[in-house]
């Protein structure tokens, strides 16, 4: 049974390849198991034909001449990847009580690969219930914009934004290091991120105290940015791509420090 | 790597979880293609000696060496040379046999050309080529302990640490994972260090055992050697056991009943 190891990979290539060795593995279980997919694109959809229907007829939140289904929908997919992602923490809580973690942790993969890969994998979800809302906004009505450039554009947004909130799910798991403990505060946190956010009405009509919120988080730069691409209103993408992969890249340092905690 | 150095040195080994001595001054030798067993009561300190070993936990005190490298110094490379099973059941259940086996060749870089051969072959050794293609939450726990074993072996390991590989699972079940394991030591010449529960395991299949206590070993020698210096008549390993624990087996703790309960 000799096998010639590979020669120690240089840091780049092992982050890479480890990233693309989970990315699989997250859609090699969604191709055998598609029912998630499916009974998490509920809620959004629940989001999208009541609430935006709804609001849509009501006229009271100031969009413009955008209507308010369209103003929603890139909300509703940013809200929808955040869904996936936060729930991450108790993912890698349940690998670390069935010992998948310790294993994971004895290969020759450096923590900071691990995570990375971990996010990414979040993303791969979140890109796929991303999808499914997308189509089902079409089908409501929402006219997006189709050029390639600004779906590569989408799809780089989602992957980001999803990366540092599975970070910041890891990050608070090796915290409490339970799952209810956990899922307690994911729902907690959820509410909060998504409601001091832009997602669901523009931040002039927002109180100054939930400006201030509204600017330091990172789903509010990542709705923008999908508004912007999607829809075509007015985005600082520079700085809505600055923020999403600066809080993604502290996410996944921070995130990779703390696993360690998991696995004593 | 030094050609006669052992495969592991273990050289005053303390760890402490704040008031509790889990390893207390540790000296342990194991040799190069000796299938070891690590014997003891819950909380004697296999587990924090075999986390320390695996790179999960950095030495607090004392060195520990696989093939000469230092498991402080070069995490990385030890961790190439290791093969690890823990205790829970840690297959993926969502995943198929093969993708499980695939993902550890990915993440231990077993070069692409040789990786769908090589997860075949481990898989075909450890007898479940039948079964390659099911999830692995369709399997019963022997074949989940055997598909643990082909992840372990997937990149040829020089040292596989199995942190008791047949605990939870029924005689005929046991019986097939150790045959697993002989055959593979045959063939490969690799070092097998094993914790086990289970004194009539360690008598048949361990060349050396050594018994642990309270963070220390108490006894170690072959099987046969440390039943004959009990000079009793019909004394076996359990007489060792006891005769080097005595009845204070409260050790241990909830955690160590609940990981053994996760394994069944």
């Amino acid at each position: 049974m000799s096998v010639s190891l590979a020669a120690p990979v240089e840091p780049v290539r092992l982050l890479a390849s480890r990233t693309f060795a989970l990315c699989l593995v997250e859609l090699q279980k969604l191709r055998r198991d598609r029912t998630e997919v499916v009974t998490r694109a509920i809620q959004p959809a629940l989001w999208l034909i009541i609430f935006g229907q709804t609001f849509t007829r009501l006229r009271v939140v100031p969009t413009g001449d955008v209507p308010y289904l369209d103003f929603l929908a890139p909300g509703i997919l940013a809200q929808s990847a955040l869904f996936v992602s936060i729930f991450y923490g108790i993912h890698i809580i349940w690998e670390r009580d069935a010992g998948v973690l310790a294993k994971l942790m004895v290969t020759p993969t450096p923590r900071a690969a691990l995570v990375t890969g971990k996010a990414f994998a979040a993303s791969v979800r979140a890109l796929t219930q991303a999808l499914v809302v997308v189509v089902l906004a079409a089908l409501l009505g929402v006219s997006f914009d189709l050029n390639p450039l600004h779906l590569l554009g989408v799809a780089a947004v989602l992957v980001l934004g999803s990366a540092f909130f599975c970070c910041l799910s890891i990050t608070l798991a090796g915290l409490v290091l339970k799952r209810d403990r956990m899922m307690g505060i994911g729902q907690a946190i959820i509410m909060p991120l998504f409601f001091a956010s832009n997602a669901l009405y523009p931040v002039t009509v927002m109180p100054g105290w939930l400006q201030v919120l509204n600017h330091v988080n990172p789903l509010s730069y990542e709705v923008e940015a999908l508004r912007g691409l999607l829809i075509g209103t007015h985005a600082r993408l520079l700085l809505d791509y600055g923020v999403l992969v600066g809080s993604a890249a502290v996410a996944i340092v921070v995130a990779s420090a703390i696993l360690g905690r998991l696995t004593r | 790597m030094e050609p006669d150095e052992p495969a592991v040195r273990i050289d005053g080994l303390r760890h402490r979880f704040k008031e509790t001595v889990a390893v207390d001054a540790l000296d342990l030798v194991v040799r190069r293609a000796e299938i070891f067993g690590l014997l003891g009561p819950n909380g004697a300190g296999k587990t924090t000696t075999i986390r320390v070993l695996t790179t999960l936990l950095p030495p607090q005190a004392g060195t520990v060496e696989v093939f000469g490298l230092d498991v402080r110094r070069r995490r990385m490379a030890v961790r190439r040379l290791i093969g690890y099973v823990p205790q829970a059941l840690s297959a993926d259940p969502a995943l198929s046999g093969r993708e499980n086996v695939a993902l550890f060749a990915r993440l231990f870089d077993v070069p692409r050309a040789q990786r769908r051969d090589r997860t075949a072959e481990v898989i075909d050794a450890m007898g479940l080529a039948d079964a390659a293609d099911r999830p692995a939450g369709t399997y019963s726990g022997g074949m989940v302990r055997r598909l643990e074993l082909a992840q372990a072996l997937v990149s040829a390991p020089r040292l596989l640490v199995l942190d008791e590989p047949t605990i939870g699972l029924d005689p005929v079940a046991r019986a097939g994972v150790w045959e697993r394991i002989h055959e593979t030591r045959a063939r490969t010449g690799m070092t097998v260090l094993v914790t086990t529960h289970y004194m009539e395991e360690a008598a048949a299949n361990c060349d050396r055992v050594a018994l642990m206590h309270r963070g220390r070993i108490r006894a170690l020698d072959t099987p046969a050697a440390l039943v004959a210096s009990l000079q009793g008549e019909a004394a076996n390993l359990d007489d060792v056991f006891r005769e080097y624990t005595g009845d204070d087996l409260d050790g241990g703790g909830f955690k160590d009943v609940r990981v053994a309960r996760r394994a069944r």
